[in-house]
C-alpha cells in the first residue's frame, strides 16, 4: 500500500468513527447511571436535521451543532419523563423514541432535501500535522474529531477520577443504596440521560453538517443502533468504545474504498455495503458469548425502573 | 400537590382505558400540530381522519393497509409477551417478500393453483429463516436479539436492492429497480370487486384468530406469558427459555414474511427496492397499542392504517409531507406509554408536609 492511500484511509476511518465515538460515549454515561435508551437512532436523526436546518439558515455550523445538541437533549428529556417520572418500560420507550425521531426528522427535513451545505474546512494543528503518514490524517481534521478525543479523556477522568462520576456509577449499580445515602437518584438519571441525548445530537450534527454535508431521510443509516452495540461490545469501558468505533469506521471505509477503487472484483456493491452491519453482528456475538464478561461489567440496575419510596 | 401513588393491584379498567386516552391525546396533539403548521385544525382533522373512510373504496384501502400491520403485529406480540424483543420484523417482511418472489419468478407463466399457496409458504419460511438468525445467536451466543434483528433489517434492504438492481431485474423494465410483473397465477385474488383488497386480508384475520388461540388457549402460549410476566416462576417451573426465544422469533418472522408475500403478490405485483415501507416498525406500535392481544391488534392496526392514509391525504390536500403519519404514530405510542402509568399508579392530592 502506498503512503498516500494509507494516509487517506486512516483519515477517513477517523472521520467515520467520530460520530460513533461521540454517540456511544454519551450512551455509555446514561447506561452507567442505569438507564437503557434504545432511542439513539431517533435522537441522532433529530440532531442531524436540526443542525442542518440551523446551519442552512444561519450559515454558522457551530450554531447548527448547538441546535443538534439541543434537539438530541430534548428528545432524551422526553424519554426521561416517560421512563423516570412515569416509569414506563425503558425498552418500549426507547423503541418509540427511535421510531418517532426518525419519522419526525423526515417530516421536518423534507424541505431541506437536495440542498448542500458549504463544506467546513478542517483545523490544522501546527507542527504535529507535519508528522509523516499519520499527521495529515489525525491532526488536520474537523473540530468535532478533536472534540471526540476531548470527550473521551474527559469521561475517563469524570467516571473514574471524580466524585460525581463515582456517584453516577453508584446510581447505576445500586439505586436503592445511592438513594439511602441521600443522593437524588432520579435527578442524576435525568442528567445522565440528557447528556446521552445531547451527545447523540452532536453525533447527528456531525453527519449532516460536516460529514456528508447534506440532509436525506435515512442519513443516520443505523449508526445509532451500531453505537448501542458498541457500548455492549466495549463492556461499558470508554477505551474500548474508542477502539471499537475506529474498527467500525475502518470496516465502513474499507468497503467504500473497495467500491471506489475500481478494482474489478466480482462482488456486488450492495452486498459490500452490508458489511458494517454484519460486522456489528459478528462483534456482538464474539463479545456476548462470554456471558460473564457482560454480567460483570454491565451496570447492575441497567434497564430497571427505580422509584424511591418517599 | 399532585403525587403518584402505587395501586395495590394493577387497574384492569385503566389497561383498557389507557389506549383510548392515548388516542384522544394524539388527536388533541394532532390538532395542535396542524395549527402550528398554519392549517385549520378542523379542516386538518377532517382530511386526515375522516376523508380516508368516506366511501367503500376508502374503507377497502384502509383494510388493505391494515393487513400487513396486523400480520406483523400479532407475530411480534407473541414474542413481546415473553420479553423476546424482535424488532426486525421489517427485515423479515422483506425476506418473506423475496422468497415469495423467488417462487413467483420460478413458476412464471405456470397456470397452477399451487403457485399461490407455495408463495405463502415460501414467505413464511423466508421470514422465519431471517428471524432464525437472531434466535440462534441469542440462544447459542447470548447475543442481544434487539440489535441483531435490527442490523438484519439493513442487510435485508441491501439484499433486496441487490436482487432488483442485479439478477432479478426486469430485462424489459427500462433499468428500473424492479422485477417482472407477476403472472396471473402468482397474484392474490381480490375479495372486493373494484378495489385492491386481496385475499391476504382474509389470511391476516385467520392468523389473528390463530394468534389468539395460541396465546390464550394453548399451553405453549401460557408458558410464554408466564415467562414474560414472571420470569422467576417460569424458571422455577422449568420452562425452557431457549425454546421461547425460538418460538417467539420464528412465529414473528413467519407472520412478517407472509405479510411481505401479501405485498408483492397483492398491491405491488412485483418486487421493488421500495418493498420495505416501514410496516415492520409500525407494527411494533400496533402491538403495543393493541395491548399485545389479538382483538386489540385488530383495532390498533386499523387506527395505524388510518394514520398512514391520512398522511397521504394530508400530502395531497394540505401540501404536507406524508411523513406526518410517522409523527402521529410516534405521538400515539408516546401517549400510550405515558398513560400506562395509571395502570399501576393513581394520582393523589397530598398536602405538602410543613
Amino acid at each position: 500500500m502506498d503512503a498516500g492511500l494509507f494516509t487517506s484511509m486512516l483519515f477517513s476511518t477517523v472521520v467515520a468513527g467520530t460520530p460513533l465515538i461521540i454517540v456511544a460515549l454519551g450512551l455509555l454515561v446514561s447506561e452507567k447511571a442505569g438507564v437503557l435508551n434504545l432511542g439513539a437512532e431517533g435522537m441522532m436523526a433529530m440532531g442531524a436535521v436540526a443542525a442542518f436546518a440551523v446551519t442552512h439558515h444561519s450559515g454558522n455550523p457551530w450554531l447548527g451543532v448547538a441546535a443538534g445538541m439541543g434537539a438530541g437533549a430534548a428528545m432524551a428529556l422526553l424519554f426521561g419523563v416517560l421512563t423516570l417520572t412515569l416509569m414506563a418500560n425503558q425498552v418500549a420507550s426507547g423503541l418509540a423514541l427511535a421510531i418517532f425521531g426518525v419519522g419526525l426528522s423526515a417530516f421536518i427535513g423534507k424541505p431541506y432535501e437536495a440542498i448542500a451545505l458549504q463544506a467546513v474546512p478542517p483545523i490544522r494543528i501546527p507542527f504535529i500535522a507535519d508528522i509523516p503518514l499519520i499527521g495529515e490524517a489525525l491532526y488536520n481534521q474537523q473540530a468535532l474529531v478533536y472534540f471526540s478525543w476531548a470527550l473521551f479523556w474527559g469521561l475517563l477522568w469524570f467516571l473514574y477520577r471524580s466524585r460525581a462520576g463515582l456517584v453516577l456509577r453508584a446510581v447505576g449499580e445500586s439505586p436503592a443504596s445511592a438513594h439511602a445515602i441521600g443522593y437524588p437518584v432520579i435527578r442524576i438519571r435525568y442528567l445522565a440521560v440528557i447528556f446521552g441525548g445531547a451527545m447523540a445530537g452532536i453525533g447527528g450534527a456531525f453527519l449532516s453538517v460536516f460529514y456528508t454535508p447534506m440532509w436525506a431521510e435515512g442519513l443516520v443509516a443505523g449508526r445509532g443502533w451500531i453505537a448501542l452495540a458498541l457500548v455492549v461490545f466495549a463492556t461499558w469501558r470508554p477505551l474500548r468504545v474508542l477502539v471499537g468505533a475506529y474498527l467500525f469506521g475502518g470496516v465502513m471505509i474499507t468497503q467504500l474504498f473497495i467500491q471506489g477503487s475500481g478494482l474489478q472484483i466480482d462482488f456486488p456493491s450492495q452486498l459490500l455495503s452490508s458489511l458494517p452491519y454484519w460486522a456489528t453482528i459478528v462483534v456482538l456475538v464474539a463479545i456476548s458469548r462470554n456471558a460473564n464478561a457482560i454480567r460483570l461489567n454491565s451496570p447492575v440496575s441497567l434497564g430497571k425502573p427505580y422509584r424511591p419510596d418517599a | 400537590m399532585l403525587e403518584l401513588e402505587a395501586r395495590t393491584e394493577p387497574s384492569r379498567l385503566m389497561s383498557w382505558a389507557s389506549p383510548l386516552l392515548a388516542v384522544a391525546l394524539m388527536l388533541a396533539g394532532g390538532m395542535l400540530v396542524f395549527s402550528a403548521l398554519g392549517k385549520d385544525p378542523v379542516e386538518g382533522f377532517r382530511i386526515f381522519f375522516l376523508n380516508p373512510v368516506k366511501d367503500l373504496y376508502g374503507v377497502s384501502e384502509l383494510l388493505l393497509k391494515a393487513t400487513p400491520l396486523m400480520l406483523c403485529a400479532i407475530g411480534l406480540a407473541i414474542g413481546f409477551r415473553a420479553n423476546v424483543w424482535n424488532i426486525g420484523a421489517e427485515g423479515q417482511f422483506m425476506l418473506g417478500a423475496v422468497a415469495a418472489t423467488g417462487v413467483a419468478l420460478h413458476f412464471d407463466g405456470a397456470d397452477s393453483a399451487f403457485v399461490l399457496p407455495a408463495m405463502v409458504l415460501a414467505g413464511a419460511l423466508g421470514g422465519a429463516a431471517w428471524a432464525a438468525i437472531p434466535a440462534l445467536l441469542r440462544t447459542r451466543f447470548n447475543a442481544n436479539e434487539i440489535l441483531v434483528s435490527l442490523m438484519l433489517v439493513y442487510v435485508a434492504q441491501l439484499f433486496v436492492s441487490w436482487l432488483v438492481f442485479g439478477p432479478w431485474k426486469d430485462p424489459d423494465g427500462f433499468n428500473f429497480p424492479q422485477t417482472r410483473m407477476f403472472g396471473e397465477a402468482a397474484l392474490m385474488p381480490m375479495v372486493l370487486e373494484g378495489t385492491r383488497l386481496h385475499a391476504g386480508f382474509v389470511i391476516a384475520l385467520g392468523v389473528l384468530v390463530a394468534g389468539y388461540a395460541f396465546m390464550n388457549r394453548s399451553f405453549a402460549g401460557f408458558r410464554m406469558r408466564v415467562a414474560g410476566e414472571a420470569p422467576e416462576a417460569a424458571r422455577y417451573a422449568g420452562f425452557s427459555a431457549a425454546r421461547m426465544i425460538w418460538v417467539g422469533l420464528l412465529l414473528g418472522g413467519a407472520a412478517a414474511g407472509v405479510a411481505g408475500m401479501g405485498e408483492v403478490a397483492g398491491p405491488m405485483g412485483q418486487l421493488t427496492d421500495k418493498v420495505g415501507s416501514g410496516y415492520g416498525f409500525a407494527a411494533i406500535i400496533v402491538a403495543f397499542v393493541g395491548r399485545l392481544n389479538a382483538f386489540g391488534i385488530l383495532l390498533a392496526s386499523l387506527l395505524m392504517a388510518l394514520l398512514y392514509i391520512g398522511g397521504e391525504q394530508a400530502q395531497q390536500y394540505l401540501n404536507l409531507p406524508s411523513s406526518i403519519s410517522m409523527v402521529f404514530q410516534g405521538m400515539l405510542l408516546f401517549f400510550l406509554l405515558g398513560s400506562d402509568v395509571f395502570i399501576n399508579y393513581r394520582l393523589r392530592l397530598r398536602r405538602r408536609a410543613v
